[in-house]
């Protein structure tokens, strides 16, 4: 397996409050890595940092062997071959299910617009909302909304996703399927980030999880070790406020 | 009420009504125009010109459009600058108007979150691909009522054309009364144009915000 993304020794800086400090971290192609960590320890910064939502004081980021952190000029190229779907869906209200799909393979990728189109059309159908197509994201469930925000992300075919607690909006008899559109695309390989508070999910679906806290990965390994055997403290305490038979 | 009379005053009314609806939409245009210009520059805080762009707003909301018009059409000439008054009318509204369609386009720049912005440029979209296909939609969408609502205010706030002697309906509806003191007659043709002037701007306003507005909010 090949290394597709490398963060060396980043850090990141708002202000005097140091949110990220000194991560390293090395994603091979097809690798799923799961993030967990206590509310507000930088997960949703870190991913923001990856496709320049953030810029970063110190460190590096290689994507595919090219160096992407402070490059302003190749920022925009870059972020095609990085998806991101947020908490929030954040699709565009004004346009049907399927030209929040196809407005950016057509709008960046300059593609025709018809090949996009069925290109689009097979997505849908894969998450179950083809239906949906000429609909407006009022019209959607949360979790209707979150597999298109999946999906208009996937149409760009990029090399990481980024996943930032994209259950964490929904009702509980949503979470699932959401989860398991996730769970189909690591089966078919694709490199992914995903930060989440579902254990269950992050124990099924990672390749490798890491423990942030305080800035700083504090434990990473195998869903096993992570959750059989956690060796510090912190990461001891933080999964206990996941169990009720304390 | 004299049908006769009515008759008789019927041309009067009708060339005012023209000159009223053509100074008025000149103004609108231009209020338009400005209120975009003025909108983008606060919206993007443009250096050096937000400031002035803000005090244009306020100045221009905060004092009556008689006042505005006294001054471009009395005041000037005492610098050396003589307008017509169909010009003082045109550029008088758009100065009152510009200030008000400059807080409706913001309001709508403004209430688009910050959240739809990430979102596209996390898909590649460039800074101006972003404005153009995402957030320009959304906010004309969100401005739409009040930017109608501003074109009604404008179109009657021209009543007040006749103090520069603008022969605008209200101008030749006073000119009349106070020749021939057919008080009934002319107030009856008065309202009878106001109404013609105003509701099918009402009805295209509808129309317009069912169609930006549909989509977003399904209402
Ligand atoms: N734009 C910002 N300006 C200042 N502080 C921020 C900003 N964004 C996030 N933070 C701070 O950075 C820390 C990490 O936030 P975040 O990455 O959202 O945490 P998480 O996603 O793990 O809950 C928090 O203390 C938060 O208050
Ligand atoms: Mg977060």
């Amino acid at each position: 397996m090949s290394e597709i993304l490398s963060v060396k020794n980043l850090s990141k800086r708002f202000d005097d409050l140091t949110v990220l400090d000194n991560i390293n971290l090395s994603v091979n192609e097809g690798e799923v890595v799961v993030i967990v960590g206590p509310s507000g320890c930088g997960k949703s910064t870190f991913l923001r940092c990856l496709n320049g939502l953030e810029d970063i004081q110190d460190g590096e980021i290689i994507l595919d062997g090219e160096n992407i952190s402070h490059d302003k000029k190749t920022l925009q190229k870059n972020r095609e071959k990085i998806g991101m779907v947020f908490q929030s869906y954040d699709l565009f209200p004004h346009k049907t299910i399927l030209d929040n799909v196809t407005l950016a393979p057509i709008k960046v990728k300059k593609r025709n617009k018809k090949e996009v189109e069925q290109e689009a059309l097979a997505l849908l159908e894969r998450v179950g909302l083809l239906s949906k197509k000429d609909n407006y994201p009022r019209q959607l469930s949360g979790g209707q909304k979150q597999r298109v925000a999946i999906v208009r992300a996937l149409i760009m075919q990029p090399k990481v996703l980024l996943l930032d607690e994209i259950t964490a909006a929904l009702d509980p008899e949503m979470v699932h399927e959401v989860l398991d559109v996730v769970l189909s695309l690591a089966k078919e390989g694709r490199t992914m980030l995903i930060v989440t508070h579902e254990m269950q999910f992050a124990r099924a679906v990672a390749d490798k999880i890491i423990f942030i806290d305080g800035g700083k990965i504090v434990e990473e390994g195998t869903p096993s070790e992570f959750f059989d055997n956690p060796k510090t403290d912190r990461l001891k305490k933080f999964l206990q406020t996941f169990s009720y038979n304390k | 009420m004299d049908p006769n009379v009515l008759s008789s005053y019927l041309p009067l009314y009708v060339q005012a009504f023209l000159l009223t609806v053509k100074i008025g939409w000149i103004g609108i245009i231009i209020a338009i125009l400005i209120g975009v210009i003025v909108a983008f520059t606060i919206h993007f805080n443009v250096p050096v010109l937000k400031p002035i762009a803000k005090a244009y707003v306020e100045l221009f909301r905060n004092t009556p459009l008689l006042v505005q018009l006294f001054f471009i059409y009395f005041g000037l000439p005492k610098i050396g600058i003589t307008v017509s008054a169909e010009v003082c009318g045109a550029v008088g509204l758009g100065l009152l108007g510009g200030s008000y369609m400059a807080e409706s386009f913001r309001s709508g720049l403004d209430a688009v979150p910050v959240s739809q912005s990430e979102s596209a440029l996390a898909l590649g979209l460039s800074q101006s691909q972003l404005f153009g296909s995402v957030i320009l939609p959304q906010a004309f969408s969100i401005s739409t009522p009040s930017i109608v609502a501003n074109v009604i205010f404008l179109l009657k706030e021209t009543s007040v054309f006749s103090a520069i002697s603008l022969m605008d309906l209200m101008f030749t509806a006073k000119d009349l009364i106070g020749l021939y003191y057919n008080t009934t007659e002319c107030l009856v043709l008065l309202v009878v144009f106001y109404i013609v002037m105003l509701v099918p701007v009402s009805i295209l306003g509808t129309v317009l915000e069912k169609k930006t507005r549909y989509k977003m909010f399904g209402v």
